[in-house]
């Protein structure tokens, strides 16, 4: 991989003067990802779910966007990038267009998970390529902070909230990349912007497959989550050292295990700087943090397991 | 030289689209359309057509895609009906909002519930304001005709605007006529190469595509959106006139049948004008008066024009192919009776719904419109301005 110091001078696609939250992670997570890029050999052209990201960095008359960019609606960013996929594949195949480009659909939790899922599991099933970034900051945070089904067991928001008799979120979050492993597909990775690196091989790979590819990134919001501008980075760092964000790939099904903390940190070391989470800390709730807990090991364990047993779906 | 054909509806727009040879199309099947896709799949299979097919998992997919193509710079099409057309709804105001000249194929059906597989206006109707070109048609060759002409009337460069080509399901869609194909050759240079504005896919001059736009943007968009929509109306003419210089048969904004001494009028659009043609023909045997104005371009809507044409009846009647919803009269009608309001002669104007769901609509029925009409204007009298055709019991 490049030096700091070249990755430093390439172009950004994504430029100064976007709308988002002070310390937000999406402009963070991007310009990783263009760092990733091999601008020099292949065009990037993106495509947005309405969120957050979209409307910080695309209102009239102003654009942060360096490379060609394009939003129509808040559920069907893979239905659009499949769409200008199509065109670039039927138009390199009349000569009227002989550059090398790729695809990148940027969409958040909600137009993931959720109402995005329909769209997105079809433009994989069709098998374009094209690579969807879901920059997972657990909740729809640009209609103000309600729950989606990534939101975390315990969570708070708008419309989770706690009260006398309730306490956040009551289920857990989607496991979307198991739910995308069903469509078997060469690689889908999970990824943090506190480890850059990682984040950056990841997109570098993703980008040269010949086909649909998936990386699930952390997006810690410093609004909707509940901590100082200055921190997203470190809550990110923490999710993946508790392993509440662990990192891996699914190469053609066989789970690698990117990073396995050296000493695990307990998840309330994830929890306690987090406003979302304050009143897991009340006392009476302790069996909240346990079960939190709990669901975290489970789902490491199973990696871990998965990984050793090395099985892939596809014949190397 | 073109040859006559006996197909169905469907087949038309199928053949119409691979004569097109659009870059891309993306669809999904729903009944009465469903034909259309299957025919474009089993042509680009027989190598008749190289358009790269997107055989997407839902309308609101289809039409996302559909606007991803067009936008990345590609001549893009599609097909719907019905609850189909309803999905794409949003994605409907965000092809025209776009500007973006995808061209579709509408085999027009009832909306659910209850569920209705056969024809009529809801659909199309429900869709009238979402800043398309709606062409409705007649017949196979009309259906046929009006896809040609909605290439290039929504890449006009003063329009690019989406349009649609509606006809019946089932009358249309799925009745064998006789009709003309033109030959592959003279369709693809009457329809011409394609030069798209600001294709995305031009990665030297890298363009922001779907912004959104705050209060002091968003109004100044929408306005100037409408004033392509409202070009396409002189578009729409020119083609047509291009298309009869072409081809031998010419269209206008509307049809005149036997309307310039007409007394008794009735406005529909469709297939059930062909049905009402015979019945005026009978009449005017008998002595009768009676003329048809059949609506073909339904948005922009050709008020001024259509005023003008029905200043010498004296009784008309709007035949609407869907249900007023609770509003003054069926979508038709409201438009018709609006854009008489500013003329100096207003015959009296009663509406009428028809044919909703599939129900059939005989010459007897058309007939008993006209009756009607005769009574209003020998008595001076409007006893319903409302009123529905082959209803069981009396309605209202
Ligand atoms: C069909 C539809 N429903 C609802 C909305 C309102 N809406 C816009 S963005 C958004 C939430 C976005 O959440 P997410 O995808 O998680 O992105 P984030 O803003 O959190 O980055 C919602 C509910 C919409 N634009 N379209
Ligand atoms: S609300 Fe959260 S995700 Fe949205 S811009 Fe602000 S910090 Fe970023």
């Amino acid at each position: 991989m490049a030096l700091l110091n070249d990755l430093a001078k390439k172009k950004e696609g994504l430029v100064s003067g976007h709308r988002l939250c002070p310390g937000c992670t999406h402009s963070v997570i991007a310009r990783q990802v263009f760092a990733a890029a091999e601008t020099d050999k292949y065009d990037i052209v993106i495509a947005a779910a309405t969120g957050c990201f979209e409307v910080s960095t695309g209102l009239y008359p102003y654009t942060s966007w360096n490379v060609p960019w394009i939003h129509t609606a808040f559920e069907n960013a893979a239905s659009t990038i499949a769409g200008v996929e199509t065109a670039y594949r039927a138009l390199k195949k009349k000569g009227k267009i002989n550059k090398d480009i790729r695809f990148i659909a940027f969409a958040s939790d909600g137009g993931t998970y959720d109402i995005g899922l329909q769209a997105l599991s079809g433009a994989i099933e069709r098998g374009h390529q094209f690579l969807y970034i879901c920059n997972d900051n657990n909740a729809y945070q640009n209609t103000g902070n309600q729950r989606s089904s990534a939101t975390p067991f315990g969570g708070t928001t708008t419309t989770s909230p706690n009260g006398k008799v309730k306490f956040g979120k009551e289920q857990p979050r989607k496991d979307i990349v198991s739910v995308l492993e069903g469509h078997h597909m060469e690689y889908i990775a999970q990824a943090s912007p506190s480890n850059w690196r990682d984040l950056m091989n990841k997109v570098k790979k993703a980008l040269d497959v010949n086909g649909p590819t998936y990386i699930n990134v952390i997006e810690p919001c410093t609004t909707g989550w509940g901590f100082p501008p200055n921190k997203a980075i470190e809550i990110a760092q923490l999710a993946v050292d508790t392993c509440v964000w662990p990192l891996y790939e699914v190469i053609k099904g066989k789970v690698v295990i990117n990073y396995k903390p050296q000493k695990k940190l307990p998840v309330v070391e994830y929890l306690k700087p987090q406003r979302r989470f304050a009143h897991l800390f009340k006392k009476g709730n302790e069996y909240l943090i346990e079960e939190f807990q709990k669901q975290v090991d489970a789902h490491w364990e199973w990696l871990l397991k998965r990984e050793e047993c090395g099985i892939s779906y596809f014949e190397d | 030289m073109g040859k006559k054909v006996a197909l169905t509806g469907n087949e038309a727009a199928a053949h119409a689209m691979r004569q097109i040879n659009p870059d891309v199309i993306a669809a999904f099947p729903i009944t009465p359309s469903t034909p259309i896709p299957q025919a474009v799949a089993q042509f680009i299979a027989d190598g008749e057509m190289d358009t790269e097919l997107v055989t997407v998992e839902s309308e609101h997919s289809a039409m996302s895609a559909c606007i991803g193509a067009a936008a990345a710079g590609a001549r893009v099409m599609t097909a719907t009906s019905a609850n189909g057309y309803a999905l794409m709804w949003e994605m409907l105001y965000i092809a025209s909002g776009m500007r973006l000249p995808i061209v579709m194929a509408v085999a027009a059906r009832a909306l659910s519930a209850p569920l209705n597989i056969h024809g009529d206006h809801s659909d199309i109707m429900g869709g009238r304001d979402t800043g398309w070109i709606q062409l409705i048609s007649e017949n196979s060759q009309e259906a046929y005709d009006n896809l040609i002409q909605a290439i290039k009337i929504a890449e006009n460069k003063d329009v690019m605007t989406p349009a649609l080509a509606a006809f019946d399901g089932f009358n249309i869609s799925h009745a064998i006529e006789i009709w003309e194909m033109e030959d592959d050759a003279a369709v693809k240079e009457f329809i011409g190469d394609y030069e798209p504005l600001f294709p995305l896919l031009n990665t030297d001059e890298p363009i922001t595509h779907g912004a959104w736009a705050p209060p002091d943007w968003y109004f100044e968009h929408k306005m100037s959106q409408l004033k392509g929509l409202l070009n396409a109306k002189d578009v729409v003419e020119k083609v047509g006139k291009e298309f009869g210089e072409a081809f031998g048969r010419e269209y206008g904004l509307y049809e005149a049948y036997k309307l310039d001494d007409a007394d008794f009028v009735i406005v529909a659009a469709g297939s059930v004008c062909g049905t009402t043609k015979d019945v005026v023909d009978s009449l005017r045997d008998n002595g009768i008066k009676a003329g048809l104005l059949k609506i073909r371009l339904f948005r922009p809507f050709p008020f001024k024009e259509i005023a003008d044409a029905l200043q010498s009846a004296k009784a008309i009647a709007i035949l609407d192919r869907v249900s007023p919803a609770g509003a003054q009269g069926g979508p038709l009608f409201s438009e018709i009776r609006s854009a008489l309001y500013d003329t100096p002669t207003r015959a009296p104007i009663i509406n009428y719904t028809y044919g909703l769901g599939g129900r059939d609509t005989q010459p007897k029925h058309i007939n008993s419109v006209y009756e009607t009409l005769k009574k209003i204007v020998e008595t001076g009298k409007v006893e319903k301005q409302f009123d529905c055709l082959n209803l069981r019991g009396a309605w209202g």
